[in-house]
């Protein structure tokens, strides 16, 4: 156009430039204006998704509640859905699943803070660099893996040696289930103890203490907070964790404390049930909501415990 | 000196320094501990699966006959899933990050999302399944279908990817924004051109390794009745589909009746490990390569 053009057609040229640049302006002011309400939706996305996990829990375990009492299902020791006469008790739920966890984080707690003290305080930072990653790779491993695995090698193993044990029992995918939270509680742990500064540690060798006594005396309590908080998000974690105890656990609805045997959590409950092509509307079908409602109130409590204990008792240097 | 006997000073230190040789030792075993447990799994799973992977394994449709079997179907499922889960995720959780982080206010409303956030991503896996179940399944009635099953992950792992996505904007340094309002950038040609770009190697690496986690997942899929039947393979969002967790969480069960049923869950094992190691090599090439640094 400018080639060949006069200074009249250059002319109309500018004006069309001036009327296009105001239409793009109309544009990216509509652009502006519409941008901000569109991102507000997205972003309430995640807020309805608690609201429909708590809608939905809530509404279905109101209606479970109207045909079996309130304190009949917290207090019952008896779990026979299926049965003619249904009895639905939570307890041998919540009793295997409290077992369960307790297994794991005996194996998970010591470990793991173990791990935490070697990494942050004797291991030397090429050591870390490589041990850290890979102790995390645990942690990207898929559940149903773990699962597969306390069924078909550690339930055998333990089988071996202590010819008693069942072959489903909840010690197995106890054990495993602590192995899968190491690296939470090592990690999360190494953080908060890494915080603690270096010139308390330096302090305290001055005044003559060993590196172990060091930790015990100076890290660990100023790091406190950190290391309870990671016991906590553990323990939350083992609640919820549903394949590996599904596998290798079993479906028996017995209030037992013998973990060489068979124990159901809330969690395998579910996935028995639901996936037993449970018929809406039957009373099974709505106890899977209550107990489902039961396992949300508890990881929910655990996980707001365990950023009250980071925060409320933090120390700051 | 007569406080300080140094008889006794040298005895206790010896074994003060003695314990303190001991129990580092002792840290280091436990930390040992996790890597021996995850070498025996995967030489575990390897020596019982490798031998069963090959091609008619890969590209076999599903059978009782374990001589038989293979897991096309699985793999195509996962490969559905991850249709869904990829652009869902990502939109959402890279608006809701940008929402939060540039466009609302901070304050008591942003706390709270911010909360809101963290809770969701310690609610167990089973109860998006349900949640799953009851919406997508039941009350829209999309079945159990690759839809459903996709909609309920994307939920699922959203938290990730939301807090990697804020994380990473968070990292792009004030000045490139405020060079840009200087040369007369509105406020959305600032996003789009200057801080999405800077902050995408951090989301892109935060997304995939949500994407390891959804594949992963199997409870969730189990609540919303997957199943692991002779299916044709799926051709579309609304067709029923099953995965390789769920295939390898059928066999394992029915390992106790048929032997050789471990074997294919271990070999399926295999597929879904190098499949997670691919991606989450991905995720630290991005990182590693495209991550700016200012």
């Amino acid at each position: 156009m400018a080639a060949n053009g006069g200074s009249n057609s250059g002319a109309v040229n500018v004006r069309e430039m001036i009327a296009e640049k105001k239409k793009k302006k109309n544009l990216s002011n509509f652009t502006e204006k519409i941008i901000p309400p569109i991102l507000f939706l997205i972003a309430s996305i995640s807020l309805l998704t608690t609201v429909g996990i708590i809608l939905t829990l809530i509404t279905e375990a109101i209606e479970f509640f109207k045909r079996v009492p309130f304190w009949e299902f917290y207090t019952g020791t008896v779990l026979k859905p299926m049965s003619q006469n249904p009895e639905f008790g939570v307890l041998p739920l919540l009793n295997g699943t409290l077992i369960s966890t307790a297994i794991a984080m005996l194996v998970a707690g010591p470990v793991g803070i173990m791990s935490a003290i070697y990494l942050s305080e004797y291991a030397s930072d090429r050591a870390r660099r490589v041990l850290k990653p890979m102790l995390e790779i645990l942690a990207g491993i898929p559940t149903i893996v773990y699962g597969f695995f306390a069924f078909t090698f550690v339930t055998p193993i333990i089988r071996y040696f202590f010819p008693e044990v069942e072959a489903t029992n909840i010690l197995s995918p106890g054990i495993v289930m602590g192995v899968m939270i190491i690296p939470m509680i090592a990690s999360l742990s190494e953080d908060a103890m890494s915080a603690v500064p270096n010139s308390m540690r330096e302090g305290a060798l001055a005044l003559g203490a060993t590196k172990l006594e060091t930790t015990f005396k100076v890290v660990i309590p100023a790091a406190l907070s950190g290391i309870v908080s990671s016991f906590v998000l553990g323990i939350s974690r083992a609640i919820g964790e549903t394949m590996i105890v599904t596998i290798a656990s079993g479906s028996s609805k017995n209030f037992t404390f013998d973990i060489t045997q068979s124990m159901q959590t809330m969690t395998a409950y579910i996935v028995e049930v639901a996936g037993g092509e449970a018929p809406a509307g039957s009373t099974i079908y709505y106890s899977l909501y209550a107990v489902a409602l039961t396992l949300f109130v508890f990881t929910l409590l655990m996980n707001i415990l365990a950023r009250y204990v980071s925060r409320k008792f933090r120390e700051e240097y | 000196m007569k406080h300080i006997d140094e008889s006794v000073v040298q005895r206790r230190m010896k074994s003060r320094i003695r314990n303190n040789m001991i129990l580092k030792q002792v840290f280091f075993v436990a930390t040992l501990f996790g890597l021996f447990f995850l070498a025996v799994l995967l030489i575990r799973v390897f020596s019982q699966g490798i031998s069963w992977i090959n091609w008619d394994f890969i590209t076999g449709r599903l059978s009782t006959d374990p001589d038989r079997a293979g897991i096309m179907g699985a793999i195509l499922g996962t490969s559905w899933l991850m249709l869904v889960v990829i652009p869902v995720t990502f939109i959402v959780g890279v608006g809701t990050a940008i929402y939060l982080e540039l466009y609302a206010k901070q304050g008591k409303f942003h706390n709270f999302i911010a909360t809101n956030i963290s809770n969701l991503a310690g609610v167990p896996s089973i109860v998006y399944g349900l949640l799953g179940l009851t919406l997508f399944v039941r009350t829209m009635k999309f079945g159990n279908v690759v839809l459903a099953g996709g909609l309920t992950l994307s939920l699922l792992v959203l938290p990730i990817v939301i807090v990697a996505a804020q994380e990473a904007i968070r990292a792009v340094p004030q000045h490139l924004s405020e060079a840009s309002y200087g040369m007369g950038a509105t406020k959305w040609q600032t996003v789009k051109k200057i801080i999405l770009p800077a902050a995408l190697p951090g989301i892109l690496t935060g997304a995939i390794l949500a994407l390891s986690r959804a594949i992963g997942e199997t409870a969730p899929l189990t609540v919303l009745g997957i199943p692991a039947l002779l299916i044709p393979f799926p051709g579309s969002l609304f067709d029923t589909f099953t995965a390789l967790p769920m295939q390898i969480y059928y066999w394992t069960l029915d390992s106790s009746l048929v032997a050789e049923y471990a074997y294919l869950a271990a070999a399926t094992i295999i597929v879904l490990l190098v499949l997670l190691f691919l991606l989450n090599s991905i995720a630290i090439f991005i990182r590693n390569r495209f991550q700016q640094r200012y």
